[in-house]
């Protein structure tokens, strides 16, 4: 998927004139953000799973290239390939290969970032085959030709009436010719259409929650079950997943999980977890015929042990989008990549360079929301800041910011400089703000007063009224 | 909690960290922290030679300012039993940051943590450290308080000032919806980003009129600027203070960005 994460800024004033998106945001404010915090509050060793959660991903990520090497071991012992793909450009050769050698006329998709990130769509559709979503929010994103705007409801931007009117324009040609407007109804609708599509694809391709070690299984979680049908009904499953994905055991995996559903919806569990091991063994009544799973780097190796690191802990719950304020009023199409909210702001400039997203580690007040809720307990406030320092250290931090910079870094190292400039602004500031106490309009500082009066200082500094009371004060008591 | 410092004498010797947005636009906050830490029986003193605690800098990225000036703040402090800041933003970038701009085991290293670790936040430096259960002071209007990000997520501040208002003749706190987001100031983010900011402050006050309060509390003079001037820019009638105007009995002033006209 081509980056516009360049562009934040005027995506972000598109999203904020769109009613529509505004409409949906509103919807999603409060909705995933207070059922996790009702689920968190009716677990309370949830702090103690967290540090457990943690210490199982720290430990795996210090052996990462052993518990590589063990899953793809126990992977081939299954009966399943692996493929290792160090860029998004050898998974998207080995992806196409594979239908290629399946005779893939078409291929279902499980929701997976990992696929957003790979691109399989937009490389599976240039070689003629065609592709079919199959989550119910990713499908109506792909009928209106739009990116996921979120990681785990990625049409969350779309209202019920846009999706009436998606279906009614593309589902003509599978005989559903009626609008339909109740939630109900579509549901059943998309039903209907992706049954078709189902029973008829060659190749089904998910993505990894986790991957385990010791037994070669993918697990994917999904609430709608077309992960199952997915993975299940096509001859050929490929498994596309992130090399962080990997965990030892299943009782790693069924740690993590008590914190993946709660985190991402509140849920206690998503309603389907499955694990895939393998091919059809010979007395298996279904399954597919061949099992591979694509292990993708694109950057990640470079993450371990660097200021990143623990972004390689990221379990792709949402939740620190789902908190973002600022998230909550752009929505995801604004960060202009795969990943948006927090974690994409710092998984976007870590993949694609910081010179092409420099907008996106300034695009958040660091209030810290985030941190709080992630459940691997992610320190993204501090990354942001991270990638700030080597935005400024390339110089990369627009001129005129940096002049200011340094200009005010050198007053402000100077206590009797600063204390007579400080001086003079608040002298100037109070006369200009007059009797009413506040300014409407500041000249350079449109920024400001564009949408908010700037209170005035009182006429005085407090360190200029604190030195003269201390005098008047010692005066006092010499008299 | 901080009983392990050993301390100058029986009364505390305290430096106000005054804050630059308050030296700028609030004194009176400066003021009303003096009164509350003296009150509380701490010897209050006010560096002369305090500078700005490099937050800017240090949020844009450049830490070689930032650490120039944590050397400056250090060396100011360092000889209090206490660094108290009217604002959770600076405390937290001098209990929670400072340390981290200098390298382990560096002379700079030990001074930063420290003065890290006699730094706190005022209102819960009378709770915690002097244990202050009330004040003396009387407001009668019915508020609402903000929760600053850096005060409540670095610094752990939330029932702090909520206990010490409870004390308050004639307070009354009325929860708004979400108090703990963000309002949208973020320091320089409020500038980079004034649309986004304009609509997070937008619906910051939408949430303190739904309240219901005739003044909006808080501890931080960002939030404080940040949503006062968008309140007033709404001509709306409520107020604006910092908690500790109100909890010194110093609120007689006009509210912030209200002038003697308003």
């Amino acid at each position: 998927m081509e980056s516009q994460a360049h562009n934040f800024k005027q995506r972000a004033d598109v999203a904020l004139h769109d009613m529509e998106l505004q409409k949906a945001l509103g919807m999603l404010k409060g909705g995933l953000a207070s059922k996790r915090s009702v689920a968190v509050a009716a677990m309370p060793e949830f702090d103690a799973v967290r540090d457990a959660g943690r210490d199982i991903k720290e430990h795996t990520l210090a052996h990462l290239d052993y518990y590589l090497e063990e899953f793809e071991r126990n992977c081939v012992a299954a009966g399943g390939q692996v493929h290792w793909a160090s860029s998004v450009e050898d998974a998207r050769e080995i992806i196409v290969k594979l239908c290629a050698d399946a005779a893939a006329k078409r291929v279902t998709k499980g929701k997976s970032m990992v696929g957003e990130e790979i691109g399989v769509n937009e490389a599976l559709e240039a070689a003629g085959v065609d592709v079919l979503e199959t989550d119910l929010g990713e499908y109506i994103i792909q009928l209106a030709g739009e990116p996921p705007s979120h990681i785990i409801a990625p049409a969350i931007h779309k209202t019920k009436e846009q999706v009436t009117e998606l279906f009614y324009k593309h589902h003509a040609k599978h005989g559903k010719t009626d609008r339909v407007t109740e939630v109900g109804d579509i549901v059943n609708e998309a039903r209907e259409v992706l049954r078709e599509g189902f029973l008829s694809a060659d190749v089904g391709i998910t993505g990894a929650n986790f991957l385990v070690a010791e037994s070669g299984s993918s697990v994917i979680v999904t609430n709608e079950g077309n992960g199952d049908l997915t993975n299940t009904l096509p001859r050929v499953h490929i498994v596309t997943a992130g090399i962080e994905k990997v965990v030892p055991t299943f009782e790693d995996v069924s740690t993590i999980l008590r914190l993946l559903g709660r985190s991402a919806t509140g849920q206690e569990m998503s309603s389907y977890t499955t694990f895939s091991t393998g091919p059809r063994r010979a007395d298996d009544l279904d399954g597919p015929h061949e099992f591979h799973v694509l292990l993708l780097d694109n950057g990640r190796s470079e993450m371990l042990g660097n200021e990143f690191h623990d972004m390689l802990r990221c379990i792709r719950c949402s939740a620190c989008m789902n908190h973002c304020p600022v998230y909550g009023t752009v929505g995801g199409h604004a960060y202009g990549w795969v990943y948006p909210g927090p974690m994409g702001s710092v998984l976007t400039p870590v993949m694609l360079g910081i010179e092409k997203t420099n907008s996106l580690p300034n695009a958040c007040t660091l209030n810290g929301r985030c941190q709080e809720v992630c459940p691997m307990q992610i320190p993204l406030p501090s990354m942001l800041r991270h990638l700030r320092e080597r935005e400024y250290t390339q110089r990369l931090t627009p001129a005129i910011a940096r002049a200011g910079l340094a200009v005010w870094a050198f007053v402000a190292q100077r206590p009797k400089l600063y204390g007579l400039a400080t001086r003079l602004a608040v002298k100037a500031l109070s006369l200009l703000g007059g009797k009413k106490g506040r300014l409407r309009w500041l000249a350079f500082a449109g920024a400001w007063t564009d949408a908010r009066d700037l209170p005035a200082p009182a006429g005085e500094t407090f360190q200029q009224a604190y030195r003269k009371r201390m005098q008047a004060k010692s005066k006092g008591l010499g008299g | 909690m901080n009983d392990s410092i050993p301390l100058s004498s029986a009364r505390p010797r305290v430096g106000l960290f005054v804050t630059c947005l308050v030296d700028l636009f609030r004194p009176n906050v400066g003021f009303a922290a003096i009164k509350l830490l003296e009150d509380a029986g701490c010897d209050v003193h006010v560096p002369e030679l305090q500078v700005c605690c490099g937050q800017p800098a240090y949020n844009s990225g450049d830490s070689k300012d930032a650490r120039d000036l944590a050397c400056r703040v250090i060396e100011a402090f360092e000889g209090f039993d206490y660094l108290v800041a009217p604002s959770g933003s600076c405390a937290g970038m001098i209990k929670e940051h400072y340390p981290l701009l200098f390298a382990a085991s560096t002379p700079w290293r030990t001074r930063a943590q420290d003065v890290a670790t006699r730094t706190h936040e005022l209102l819960s430096f009378l709770t915690d450290v002097m244990h202050v259960e009330r004040v003396d002071a009387q407001f009668a209007a019915n508020t609402t308080y903000h929760d600053s990000c850096s005060g409540l997520r670095e610094m752990g501040v939330r029932d702090q000032p909520r206990a010490l208002l409870a004390s308050v003749a004639g307070l009354s706190l009325t929860e708004m919806r979400d108090s703990d987001v963000c309002c949208g100031f973020g320091g320089t983010f409020c500038v980079k980003f004034p649309r986004i900011s304009e609509r997070m402050v937008a619906e910051k006050t939408r949430s303190i009129g739904d309240s219901g309060a005739d003044v909006l509390l808080g501890g931080d003079m960002g939030c404080l600027l940040n949503v006062a001037g968008r309140l007033k820019r709404a001509e709306s009638k409520v107020a604006v203070y910092h908690t500790a105007e109100v909890l010194a009995g110093m609120a007689q002033v006009p509210g912030i960005g209200d002038g003697e006209e308003s």
